[in-house]
C-alpha cells in the first residue's frame, strides 16, 4: 500500500514536471524548429527541408531585420537614458525626502500601466500627430519611457532606500557636501539596483509593440513590428528568428538579476 | 596638515550647549539641556534606551535638527551649520563603513575631500592603521573584516581628518565581550594621546565608568546628574541615578530628624545616623537604595550597632561564583544580597545594612520607577 502510494506520487510528480517543461519549452522548441525549416507544410508533422537560409536572410547586412534591430536598440538606449534621467532624482526623492503624498507619486508612475494601452496610445498618437512628431524616433522613445518609468522609478526608490542612511551621514560628518555624498556614497551603493532598472527598461522598450505601432508606423520599424509584419505575411521563419533574437537579452537580464541584485533591494520595490 | 607624521594631535575643541531642545514630530526628546565639554576631556553620556543620549549626540553632529538652543564649538555657534561644517567626527554604532571602498579609501575619504595628495593620504592612512594595529590592511575590503577590525577602521576614518571633537555612538555594543574590553582601553589610550574632546554615548554603566573622565546621566530628555565616575556612583543625587548606577535594592524607611542626628525606622528595625549625613536626610517617608554588595546576612536578633538590622527570610539562593546570592524578603520587599556563607532558603536572617551606605531619597521623589 505504502509502495503504491509512493510510486503514484512519483508518477504524478514526473507527469507534472513533464507538463511544466512542455508548457515552458514547447513554444520555444517550436520557434527553434521553425527558424531552421526551409519548407514545412501540411500534412507533415516536421519540416520537409532544413536549412539556415532564413537566418542568412535575417542577418544579411542589407536586410530589414538588421535595420530594425538597429532601430530597436537605438530606441531602447535612448529610452534608458530618458528613464534614468528621471528615475534617479525621482527615486532618491521618494526614498529619502519627506514628500507629502508620497504614495500618490508612486501610483502616478503606475498610471500608464493602469489603463488599456490601446486606448491610451490612440490618444497619444492623435496628440503627437497634432504636434507633428508622429512617426519619429523621438515620439517612440517618449512612449517607451513613459511605459518604463514605473519600473525604473520604483526600483530606483527601492535601491536608494536600501542604502543605510548612516552611510550618507558618515560622509557628511567628515566633510562631504550633500552632492558629493550622493555621488561618492549613495549612487555607487544604489548602482546595482539602478542598473537593473535600466536593463529592465531596455528590455521593455525592445519588446514594446502597441505604442510603437500607434506612434511609430510606418516610418519607425522596430524588431517587434518586423516580427508582426513577417508573421502576418505568413513568413514564420523570419518571425521565429526575430522572436529568438528578442529572447536573448531577457535571458541575460535574468542571469544578471540573479547574480547581482540583493534580496533587500528587491524586497523594497514598491514599498 | 602634517600628513604621515605620528604627531597628529591638535588640541581638542570646547563645546558649550545651552538651552537645547529637540523634538521628533511633536515628541520632546531633549528638553533644556545645558552642558559644557572642556577641551580634551572624555565624557560619557549614559542612560537607558530612549533617554535622549543618542539624540543629543546627533544634534551635536548636525544630523538631527534642533528646535531651539545653541551649540558653540570653540566659542562659535554651529547650531545652524550642516554636519560637514561642524568639525566633529563620529564613530557610528553600525560603523557605517562604505562597503564599496577599501580600507584605504574609507579612511582616506575625509582627506581626499580636503584635497590632500594621494601619496600623503597613503602615508597618513598607513600611520593610522599602525596605531590601530591594522598595519598593511589598506587594500582589504571592509566587508571582509571582523567586527573588531571594522570598529578600528571606523575609528581611523574619524581620526584621519584630525577632528577637534570625536563622537562615539555606542561603538562597542556590537562587539563580543572580550574585544569590547580591549577596545575600551585602546580608545581611551588613543583619546589621551591625541587630546581630542570625546563624547561617548553608551547604555553600559561599566563601559562609561572605565572610559570616561566624567559621566552625564540622562533620563527622559533631561540631564539627571553630571560628575566623575566616583561622584555619580557614590553620591547619586536622585533615586533615578542611584537605581541606574546599580543600587537596585529598595527599602522603605521613615526618617525622624532629631538633635544632631536622624532616627531611621524600617519596619521593626531602628537605627540612628549621626552627624552631617543624618541632618541632610529628608524627613518623613523615604526610600533607601543600596547595592547587592552593601548588605550582609546576620542573625535576626544581632546587635544593630551603627547599622540597620532588618529581620527577614531567605526566599531563594543562587551561586553566581565566589559568593552566594540571596533573595531575602524583608520589610515587605525582595532584596538581593551577596554573602560569603551558605544559608538555606526559608531561614530567618537579619539583613545588616550600614546606614552610611544607603542612598536615601524622599518617597515622593522616588515613586517614579527607573
Amino acid at each position: 500500500m505504502m509502495r503504491l502510494a509512493s510510486s503514484l506520487r512519483t508518477a504524478l510528480a514526473a507527469f507534472l514536471l513533464a507538463a511544466f517543461a512542455f508548457v515552458l519549452i514547447g513554444p520555444l522548441a517550436n520557434l527553434a524548429l521553425w527558424s531552421v525549416a526551409e519548407r514545412w507544410y501540411t500534412p507533415y508533422k516536421l519540416p520537409v527541408t532544413y536549412g539556415t537560409r532564413y537566418w542568412e536572410q535575417v542577418f544579411r547586412p542589407t536586410g530589414d531585420a538588421m535595420a530594425s534591430l538597429g532601430t530597436s536598440v537605438w530606441i531602447a538606449v535612448l529610452t534608458v537614458v530618458v528613464a534614468l534621467a528621471l528615475s534617479i532624482p525621482a527615486g532618491y526623492a521618494l526614498a529619502r525626502l519627506k514628500l507629502p503624498a508620497r504614495a500618490f507619486f508612486m501610483v502616478l508612475f503606475l498610471l500608464p500601466q493602469a489603463f488599456p494601452s490601446v486606448a491610451i496610445y490612440i490618444n497619444v498618437a492623435r496628440v503627437f500627430y497634432q504636434l507633428g512628431i508622429n512617426g519619429t524616433v523621438f515620439a517612440v522613445v517618449l512612449v517607451h519611457a513613459a511605459h518604463g518609468l514605473v519600473y525604473s522609478v520604483w526600483i530606483a526608490a527601492a535601491a536608494f532606500s536600501a542604502v543605510d542612511k548612516d552611510l550618507e551621514l558618515a560622509a557628511r560628518n567628515i566633510g562631504a557636501s550633500p552632492l558629493r555624498t550622493f555621488f561618492s556614497v549613495t549612487l555607487p551603493l544604489a548602482a546595482p539596483g539602478i542598473i537593473a532598472s535600466g536593463i529592465f527598461v531596455f528590455l521593455e522598450s525592445l519588446d514594446e509593440f502597441t505604442g510603437t505601432f500607434f506612434v511609430g508606423v510606418p516610418q519607425v520599424t522596430t524588431l517587434p513590428l518586423l516580427l508582426y509584419n513577417a508573421a502576418m505575411g505568413g513568413n514564420y521563419q523570419v518571425a521565429s528568428i526575430t522572436a529568438l533574437i528578442l529572447l536573448v537579452p531577457s535571458v541575460l537580464f535574468m542571469l544578471f538579476i540573479e547574480r547581482f541584485l540583493r534580496a533587500d533591494v528587491l524586497a523594497k520595490v514598491g514599498a | 596638515m602634517r600628513a604621515g607624521s605620528q604627531a597628529m594631535s591638535r588640541a581638542g575643541a570646547a563645546i558649550e550647549v545651552r538651552g537645547l531642545h529637540v523634538a521628533y514630530g511633536g515628541t520632546k526628546v531633549l528638553q533644556d539641556v545645558d552642558l559644557d565639554f572642556a577641551p580634551g576631556t572624555f565624557t560619557a553620556l549614559l542612560g537607558s534606551s530612549g533617554c535622549g543620549k543618542t539624540t543629543l549626540l546627533r544634534a551635536l553632529s548636525g544630523f538631527v535638527p534642533i528646535e531651539s538652543g545653541s551649540i558653540a564649538v570653540g566659542g562659535k555657534d554651529v547650531a545652524g551649520l550642516p554636519p560637514e561644517k561642524r568639525g566633529m567626527a563620529m564613530v557610528f554604532q553600525s560603523y557605517a563603513l562604505w562597503p564599496h571602498m577599501t580600507v584605504l579609501q574609507n579612511i582616506g575619504y575625509g582627506l581626499k575631500l580636503r584635497g590632500v595628495s594621494k601619496s600623503d593620504i597613503a602615508a597618513r592612512v598607513s600611520s593610522l592603521l599602525e596605531m590601530l594595529g591594522l598595519a598593511g590592511y589598506e587594500d582589504r575590503k571592509v566587508t571582509a573584516m571582523s567586527g573588531g577590525q571594522r570598529q578600528r577602521v571606523a575609528l581611523g576614518r574619524a581620526l584621519a581628518i584630525d577632528p577637534g571633537i570625536l563622537l562615539l555612538d555606542e561603538p562597542l555594543s556590537n562587539l563580543d565581550a572580550k574585544i569590547r574590553m580591549t577596545m575600551r582601553h585602546e580608545i581611551r589610550a588613543i583619546q589621551q594621546r591625541l587630546g581630542v574632546t570625546t563624547i561617548h554615548v553608551t547604555h553600559d554603566r561599566e563601559e562609561a565608568m572605565t572610559m570616561a573622565d566624567r559621566l552625564v546621566i540622562m533620563n527622559a530628555g533631561h540631564i539627571a546628574q553630571i560628575g566623575t565616575p566616583e561622584e555619580v556612583y557614590d553620591r547619586p543625587n536622585s533615586a533615578f541615578v542611584a537605581n541606574f548606577m546599580g543600587a537596585e535594592n529598595v527599602l522603605p524607611l521613615h526618617v525622624a530628624p532629631g538633635e544632631g542626628s536622624a532616627a531611621i525606622t524600617a519596619g521593626e528595625a531602628r537605627g540612628v545616623l549621626a552627624g552631617q549625613a543624618g541632618l541632610e536626610l529628608p524627613a518623613g517617608e523615604a526610600l533607601a537604595y543600596f547595592r547587592d554588595d552593601v548588605a550582609s546576612l546576620d542573625a535576626p536578633d544581632a546587635a544593630a550597632g551603627e547599622d540597620l538590622v532588618v529581620p527577614g527570610r531567605i526566599a531563594a539562593r543562587s551561586y553566581p561564583g565566589g559568593l552566594y546570592r540571596y533573595r531575602v524578603e524583608a520589610a515587605g520587599r525582595q532584596i538581593t544580597v551577596d554573602h560569603a556563607t551558605r544559608h538555606e532558603p526559608g531561614a530567618a536572617v537579619g539583613l545588616r545594612i550600614p546606614l552610611s551606605r544607603l542612598h536615601i531619597f524622599p518617597a515622593a521623589q522616588a515613586s517614579t520607577p527607573a
